[in-house]
């Protein structure tokens, strides 16, 4: 049918997912922005040529299982404990390349002291944060992200200031501590914007190799399942509602 | 608990128990100790803060920003095939509860101290025993065990912490050393094991194979999970878990007899009341009363045939300890109910004399009876 | 100018006909299968109108389960 087969040589590939995201089939929803900053993060270990030396630390949450994908040596912590676990990892094993990977919940509710602590003593670790705005796994609940008027299953009449509190920009605070050398707040729902992440994960995976202190790269995401909206408008969505609260952009770029 | 004659050689220290547990984390070649302050067991971190094993091991010392925070550094570092270990209270042991069972379900083998005051709540400074549910029934969620040490002296304090590295690798568990605040804060003599190196990160791969250290191409990626969805696997996972837990109580059973081989009644105590017991026995046998007394020195597994064969030749158990009765419902199914078995226990901080201890077991065992 | 030349090729078992690629493709190459689903019951993604690739790979880039390979030649002068 396609009279275009011929292109299809091993000369002609331009892109292909790369090797250490394996086979596994995803858990993840049609359309859920975790599977392509999973595969961003296979990519730069890959490029990078550290695989041997990264050990990526797993949270609770919907990327509960990213150990099941990506094929790397993981620690799967209890929920929110990451960065604690990642100091012990990388203090222990200082020249490994070790990251963190959560979400909204793990990261900036149950788990702010830890995340706080471990950027504001400068540990050599990179968190990469999946902000959504809810919590996937548990069916679509409220999260300290949770933008004001935004309707979850615990806020069904919308999030209210004045029973929940405010949304927590806990990126633009880590941006604040001297320990963090690099804080930068990306999406992927273009082309474009994917290339742009995938380039912040490497900066951030070089300085924590490095020893420069902690980087965050925040990657404003869509849960189109928790959103109750199809992948195309949650993205829509997203631009429309979420970066008015998380503008995306570099907050902090020591070099 | 009376020190054996030393060689002339040999370097004996006067120090605190928690002092010697730093000193000897650090000979032991410990990789990490992660912590958080709290009374009455801060020597601990203060003191190797003060001895900077960074400078000389290579040890890694940090002081977390929470119990929670520091025993999922024990979690981190442990999944890395390190030796790591981390101390505190009671409270904060409360604390610890959730990373414990982690550790536990990760099969991972780590050193946790905890230094009881008394409770529940915030409670008291002062020395208490009663976390032994907490310690040795599993204190956070889920089917598990791990061993329990209870020191007695400060020469045990810093000897369990090489005998409980030592079993933690044998068995992958974490191991509880189960101090109180007197055997923490005493100062008493001490002769500290021998320095020896860390181990490379060679002798960690082949002592550790499991353990999470990057992935080099010729192996499948290492992952260390507790979560398993697959209820039969989970089930398997349980089952390898009392597999461990049953070659530990047949192998790891340790207890100390004193003065039991002619003995009419029993006393039963751990850590640092069992010697406030044995100054009350020598008194007693002065007298003509021969008593013996039975020192668990790991409260899990516990020392159930030794209590119950006693069981079967004296004529009452009296079981002592800093808190309202918990080592009793061991020593009950261990012993079978075959003779009277009381408590005696004082609550709050308070520590009995010897004196005490005896009027108790005469008030229990001698009075009108 | 000559535009260049590309191709796609979706692993359909393992896409789960998010429609990202779709509307991510410049060129409107790609849809999601009507009718016909895969093994685990998406509507996947095909290349409806392959003439049209351009091989920019778009469509790899926001694909959330790395099912699309992409290739591509450049037109001879």
């Amino acid at each position: 049918m396609e009279n275009n087969e011929y292109i299809k040589r091993p000369e002609n590939l331009v892109y292909r997912k790369p090797r250490l995201l394996n086979d596994n089939n995803m858990h993840y929803c049609p359309g859920c922005s975790h599977g392509v900053v999973h595969r961003l993060v296979a990519e730069v270990i890959e490029e990078m040529g550290v695989e041997h030396k990264t050990i990526g630390i797993a949270p609770v949450g919907c990327a509960v299982f990213a150990y099941n994908y990506i094929d790397i040596d993981w620690v799967e912590a209890a929920h929110g404990r990451a960065p604690a676990v990642a100091t012990a990892v990388r203090r222990l094993n200082p020249d490994r390349l070790v990251f963190t990977y959560q979400g909204d919940g793990d990261l900036a509710a149950i788990g702010t002291a830890e995340t706080i602590h471990a950027a504001n003593r400068g540990e050599n670790i990179t968190i990469i944060f999946i902000n959504n705005g809810i919590y996937g796994m548990t069916g679509g609940q409220m999260a300290p992200t949770t933008l004001e008027g935004m309707t979850t299953s615990t806020t069904p009449y919308g999030r209210r200031i004045d029973l929940n509190g405010y949304p927590l920009k806990i990126t633009e605070l880590l941006a604040q501590l001297p320990g963090t050398c690099y804080v930068t707040r990306q999406s992927v729902h273009t082309p474009a914007t994917v290339r742009k992440t995938k380039l912040a994960i490497r900066k951030a995976f070089e300085n924590s190799l490095a020893g420069k202190g902690t980087s965050v790269v925040e990657v404003v995401s869509t849960c189109n399942s928790g959103w109750k909206m199809s992948p195309a408008k949650a993205n829509e969505w997203m631009v429309e509602n979420m970066f008015p609260a998380y503008p995306p952009g570099d907050l902090k770029n020591e070099e | 608990m009376v020190f054996p004659p030393r060689k002339k050689m040999e370097e004996v220290r006067l120090m605190k128990g928690n002092e010697a547990i730093a000193h000897a984390a650090v000979r032991y070649g410990v990789d990490g100790y992660f912590g958080y302050p709290i009374t009455p067991q801060s020597e601990v971190l203060e003191t190797l803060e003060e001895l900077m094993p960074w400078e000389t091991t290579g040890m890694v010392v940090l002081q977390a920003e929470s119990e929670v925070a520091a025993i999922n550094m024990v979690y981190g570092g442990a999944s890395t095939g390190k030796a790591v270990m981390t101390s505190s209270s009671s409270p904060g042991v409360s604390l610890m509860q959730e990373g414990l069972s982690y550790i536990a379900a990760g099969e991972l083998p780590a050193l946790v101290v905890n230094v009881m005051r008394g409770g529940p709540g915030l409670g008291t400074i002062h020395p208490s025993q009663a976390d032994y549910f907490q310690a040795t029934k599993g204190g956070g969620h889920g089917d598990y065990h791990f061993i329990v040490l209870a020191p007695a002296t400060v020469q045990e304090m810093a000897d369990f912490v090489g005998l409980g590295f030592d079993l933690a690798f044998k068995y992958r568990t974490p191991v509880m050393m189960l101090a109180d605040g007197i055997v923490g804060q005493m100062m008493e003599k001490v002769v500290l094991p021998p320095a020896r190196p860390r181990r490379t990160e060679q002798e960690i791969a082949e002592q550790c194979p499991w353990a999470v250290t990057g992935r080099p191409g010729w192996r499948k990626p290492n992952v260390l999970t507790t979560l398993e969805l697959d209820s039969y696997k989970m089930e398997e996972n349980n089952r390898r878990y009392q597999q461990t837990y049953d070659l530990i109580r047949r192998n790891e059973v340790r207890y100390k007899e004193y003065h039991t081989e002619d003995a009419e009644y029993l006393m039963v105590a751990f850590g640092s009341i069992a010697r406030i017991c044995l100054k009350a026995i020598e008194d007693a046998r002065a007298r003509g009363l021969k008593i013996g007394l039975v020192r668990p020195v790991t409260l899990w597994p516990f020392p159930e045939e030794i209590i119950s064969e006693l069981s079967k030749k004296v004529k009452g158990i009296l079981v002592v300890e800093l808190n309202a009765g918990q080592m009793i419902e061991d020593v009950r199914m261990a012993a079978k109910d075959r003779v009277p078995i009381y408590h005696f226990g004082r609550l709050g901080g308070i520590v009995p004399n010897p004196q005490e201890v005896l009027d108790a077991f005469e008030d229990r065992f001698l009075k009108s009876k | 100018m000559a535009k260049a030349k590309g191709a796609v090729e979706i692993n359909s078992e393992r896409c789960k006909g998010c429609d990202l690629c779709v509307v991510a493709c410049p060129v409107q190459v790609l849809s999601l299968q009507p009718k016909e689903v895969n093994n685990r019951g998406y509507h996947f993604a095909f290349a409806s109108n392959p003439q049209a690739c351009i091989g920019c790979a778009a469509c790899a880039a926001v694909c959330p389960d790395g099912c699309i390979a992409v290739y591509r030649i450049m037109p001879e002068r």
